[in-house]
């Protein structure tokens, strides 16, 4: 194997590794991948406001207040059971097994249904309470940075029934799989941030 | 029913927005006529509106950064004339309400929809045809990002005769952009069509960061793309990371103003200061978004118009690797006054000081390669030589500007704007005006008349000086940005000589136009058949011009940097054998979904709620439509692409 000089001959090694554009099924996940980065990125600066934010309540109800800490546990187990099941669902696609993809993410759909529900009946009962978004800071940074995972849940749930009905209606060919992926790689994402919520917003927030 | 707009939102009583309105809606008016009377329509809406083809949509992106050049620069005319003639007891033609409005508006389109659109167009017609390949990662969300961005832009021109702009500045600090101090639609104009138009911006970091890394002809390793690539590569990795921290502070800036939430207000906890590092955080590294690229294209320009391979490729690829890492750590130079602390800001300083080093390898990389070359003195050629003297000099003002203690005398003066439109001008502008020069050719199949090019970059060099060292002798003697009225005499003679300035870069837009006038009328004069016609070196060139739509009959196979030189030396024959060709097809999603994004922003603005909705679940309705979809691409049979090539190479193009 020749080494590189500054205009010398090319890399050998190199030069049989690189054989061109590669193929779609890449191509997508890799860009849907970046375009993840990116969402991460923008959580990245919800959580940062957050952290600056936590402690300006305006004489208003504190986190350790208003958490709970019982409610927030079982939002995680839905969240991440349903991850679970989503990845069942992603490899009975990819082994071509329909009526498997379809169980999964009615599964999938049902674990996350239950998630939005009990978010928004918790956001529901702070508002009541009058910790609602506009009470302080602290709260609408919480309401910013949790409402913004819930939407992405929200955003997520349509986009599985979307693909229940075309795994339906056209069964699991190269495109479709495609779209499954990158589903797959969307709702694994979400749990990361969710991960990250629990622990900087419910978990140091109730001390 | 409609939400806070009434009459009362047209200025009646405003003579010039309602007459600026008038003529920019005639001279639309004449050209929908025009197209509408010889039957362009079908052509237009087939071939271009729907283009998912990335040279059109390449070319599409400058088109609309030139356009809104003439909108931005009228806003710069109007803003020397005023402080030439509002000093002492004068008061100029435009009242503070309105002189507000036009400096924001100048920011906002000048940054967002002039230097943003003519980048990312010309990373849209180069770079896939540089890597060798028939198209970007994905080519109906190219045209997504292309319409997005088109929206944005027509959501700022409507501010100017329905309600009005904000009166923030283009950054639109908080608690002043708050809805305490500007409750009228300004703000909403601005935070909308910036949300929209940067959905789209990112939409495209994400293509061209995956077409970059995924989509590159046989051969062509990372250390073997042009320069430029390397260059855009770095650029959209900044996209990705940095539009998103601005779509997030927007965000909460826009639920401030709706919602009643306090992110960034007086009261209940709101943190100003918040907002400003979110939006330098993002702001810093967009300023790299804008000056990465055109570093590229003066890579390309000097090599080529040398005759010499680039001096030193790896230093340059590193040095431009190493800013793209660096401008994540800079934001804080622009607000050192905010009382960070002298370690703080100790930090910073010393960090933007080092920025100036990797810029500083790639100065002396073009010198070198200009050193001894063949140089041919065409337009390209010369904004090459006018940005390196006058970027160096904007270099190092930002050097100066970068060292906190000066920085807090100089900072908000004039000495400040002078430094970044020193960089913007010099940097971007004359590196997008050497694109533009330079590839125009490729994109049209005819050269640009050179004498007029010249005229031009005498015109923008001469006027640049003009119009903007007299602010830096301003700054240095007080005068803070943004004044409506100057109460100083003695900085009149100064502003005269920036006006004139002004209008002598008027002179050199006013020779663009007769230049590309004068070249269309002349176009059989100047046919490049060739597909080379500046003996260049790299893949763009060895296609025809313009090149078919899907780039490449054959993928060429690449072994060295500069691949189409190395091609020339060898006189490598063109393939004859060619194969199937999958070719997407066009698409309307683009231009649909963004027709609704105007609908449903313009509704957000003026608080017209039902529209709104109507308007979000359209353009959901379209994705969910195009998600649907699978014919996306059709094949082209080997037969008739070698019926192509054979009628492509008769008529003159090389393989």
């Amino acid at each position: 194997m020749k080494t590189e000089t500054l205009e010398g001959p090319p890399i050998e090694s190199a030069e049989r590794r690189h054989t061109g554009p590669a193929p779609a099924r890449i191509v997508v996940g890799y860009g849907f991948w970046i375009f993840i980065l990116s969402d991460m990125v923008m959580f990245s600066a919800l959580f940062a406001a957050y952290a600056v934010l936590s402690g300006n309540t305006a004489g208003g109800p504190t986190g350790a207040e208003l958490f709970n800490l019982r409610n927030a546990f079982i939002l995680t187990i839905c969240l991440l059971f349903s991850s679970y099941t989503c990845g069942l669902g992603a490899l009975s696609a990819e082994r071509l097994r329909q009526d498997g993809f379809l169980t999964f993410a009615a599964l999938t759909f049902v674990l996350g249904a239950a998630f939005l529900f009990i978010e928004i009946s918790e956001f529901a009962g702070m508002i009541d309470k009058g910790a609602g978004p506009s009470r302080s800071a602290f709260l609408s940074a919480f309401f910013t940075l949790v409402g913004m995972h819930g939407t992405h849940v929200s955003l997520g749930l349509i986009w599985l029934a979307f693909m229940m009905a075309q795994v339906a209606a056209k069964g699991l060919g190269a495109v479709v799989r495609r779209r499954v992926l990158c589903f797959s790689l969307f709702w694994h994402a979400l749990d990361i941030v969710w991960v990250g919520v629990m622990t900087l917003v419910y978990l140091i927030g109730v001390q | 029913m409609f939400g806070k707009l009434s009459w009362a939102a047209i200025p009646f009583h405003e003579p010039i927005p309602l007459i600026s309105t008038a003529v920019v809606a005639a001279i639309m008016l004449v050209a929908l006529a025009v197209v509408t009377a010889k039957g362009w329509w079908p052509y237009l809406w087939r071939e271009w509106l729907k283009s998912v083809d990335h040279k059109r949509i390449g070319v599409m992106y400058v088109t609309l950064g030139f356009v809104m050049l003439l909108r931005g620069f009228a806003d710069a005319l109007m803003m020397r004339s005023q402080q030439a003639f509002a000093v002492g007891s004068s008061q100029g033609y435009l009242p503070p309400e309105h002189y507000n409005q036009v400096f924001s508006a100048h920011g906002t389109i000048m940054i967002f929809f002039v230097a943003m659109p003519l980048v990312i167009g010309l990373m849209n017609f180069v770079v896939p045809l540089q890597l060798g390949v028939r198209d970007v990662a994905f080519p109906v969300l190219n045209s997504v990002s292309f319409w997005l961005t088109a929206a944005g832009a027509l959501l700022v021109n409507m501010s100017l005769v329905i309600g009005n702009f904000a009166r923030t500045g283009w950054m639109g600090y908080p608690p002043l952009s708050g809805l305490a101090f500007s409750p009228d639609v300004g703000v909403d104009y601005y935070l909308w069509s910036l949300q929209i138009s940067g959905l789209g911006t990112l939409f495209t970091g994400v293509n061209f960061v995956t077409t970059i890394l995924k989509l590159r002809a046989p051969g062509m390793t990372y250390f073997r793309m042009p320069v430029f690539c390397w260059t855009a590569l770095a650029a959209n990795l900044l996209i990705v990371a940095a539009f998103p921290i601005l779509t997030a502070t927007f965000l909460m800036l826009l639920l401030d103003r709706y919602l009643g939430m306090h992110f960034f207000t007086n009261e209940a906890g709101g943190n100003q200061m918040m907002y400003v590092n979110l939006f330098w955080a993002w702001g810093h590294p967009e300023v790299y978004v804008l000056i990465l690229p055109a570093f590229g294209v003066f890579s390309e320009v000097a090599a080529t118009f040398s005759g010499k391979p680039l001096f030193s490729y790896r230093s340059m690829v590193l040095a431009t690797l190493a800013i793209c890492v660096l401008s994540f750590m800079v934001w804080l130079h622009h607000f050192f006054t905010m009382g960070a602390g002298a370690n703080v800001n100790a930090f910073f300083g010393i960090m933007s000081a080092i920025i100036a080093v990797p810029t500083g390898v790639k100065v002396f990389n073009w010198l070198f390669t200009l050193f001894r070359g063949r140089i041919v003195f065409a337009t390209p050629m010369l904004f090459l030589i006018g940005f390196i003297v006058t970027f160096v000099i904007g270099g190092m003002t930002g050097v100066l500007l970068a060292v906190p203690p000066i920085n807090f005398v100089l900072h908000n003066s004039v000495f400040l704007v002078a430094h970044f439109h020193n960089v913007i001008i010099a940097g971007t502008v004359f590196g997008a005006l050497a694109g533009y020069n330079y590839w125009f050719p490729k994109a049209f199949g005819f050269t640009l008349d050179d004498r007029l090019g010249q005229c031009s970059f005498w015109c923008w060099l001469i006027g640049f000086y003009l119009a903007f060292m007299p602010l830096y002798v301003l700054g240095l003697m007080g005068m803070t940005r943004r004044l409506q009225h100057i109460a100083d005499p003695s900085w009149r003679p100064w502003l005269l000589v920036a006006g004139a300035g002004a209008i002598v870069i008027f002179c050199g837009i006013l020779c663009q136009i007769a230049q590309l006038y004068v070249s269309i009328r002349t176009r059989e004069r100047r046919r490049d058949v060739t597909g080379d016609p500046w003996n260049g070196r790299t893949l763009e060139w060895a296609t025809s011009s313009p090149p078919p739509a899907y780039n490449f009959a054959v993928l060429p196979k690449v072994e060295t940097i500069d691949a189409f030189w190395e091609m020339k030396r060898r006189r490598r024959r063109p393939a004859t054998a060619y194969e199937a060709i999958e070719v997407p097809h066009n698409s309307a999603t683009g231009i649909v979904i963004s027709f609704f994004a105007v609908v449903a922003g313009f509704a957000l603005i003026w608080h017209i709620w039902w529209l709104a909705i109507a308007g979000l679940l359209a353009a959901a309705a379209t994705v969910v439509a195009f998600g649907w979809s699978d014919e996306r691409e059709h094949r082209i049979p080997a037969a008739e692409v070698a019926r192509m090539e054979r009628t492509r190479v008769r008529l003159g193009g090389s393989a």
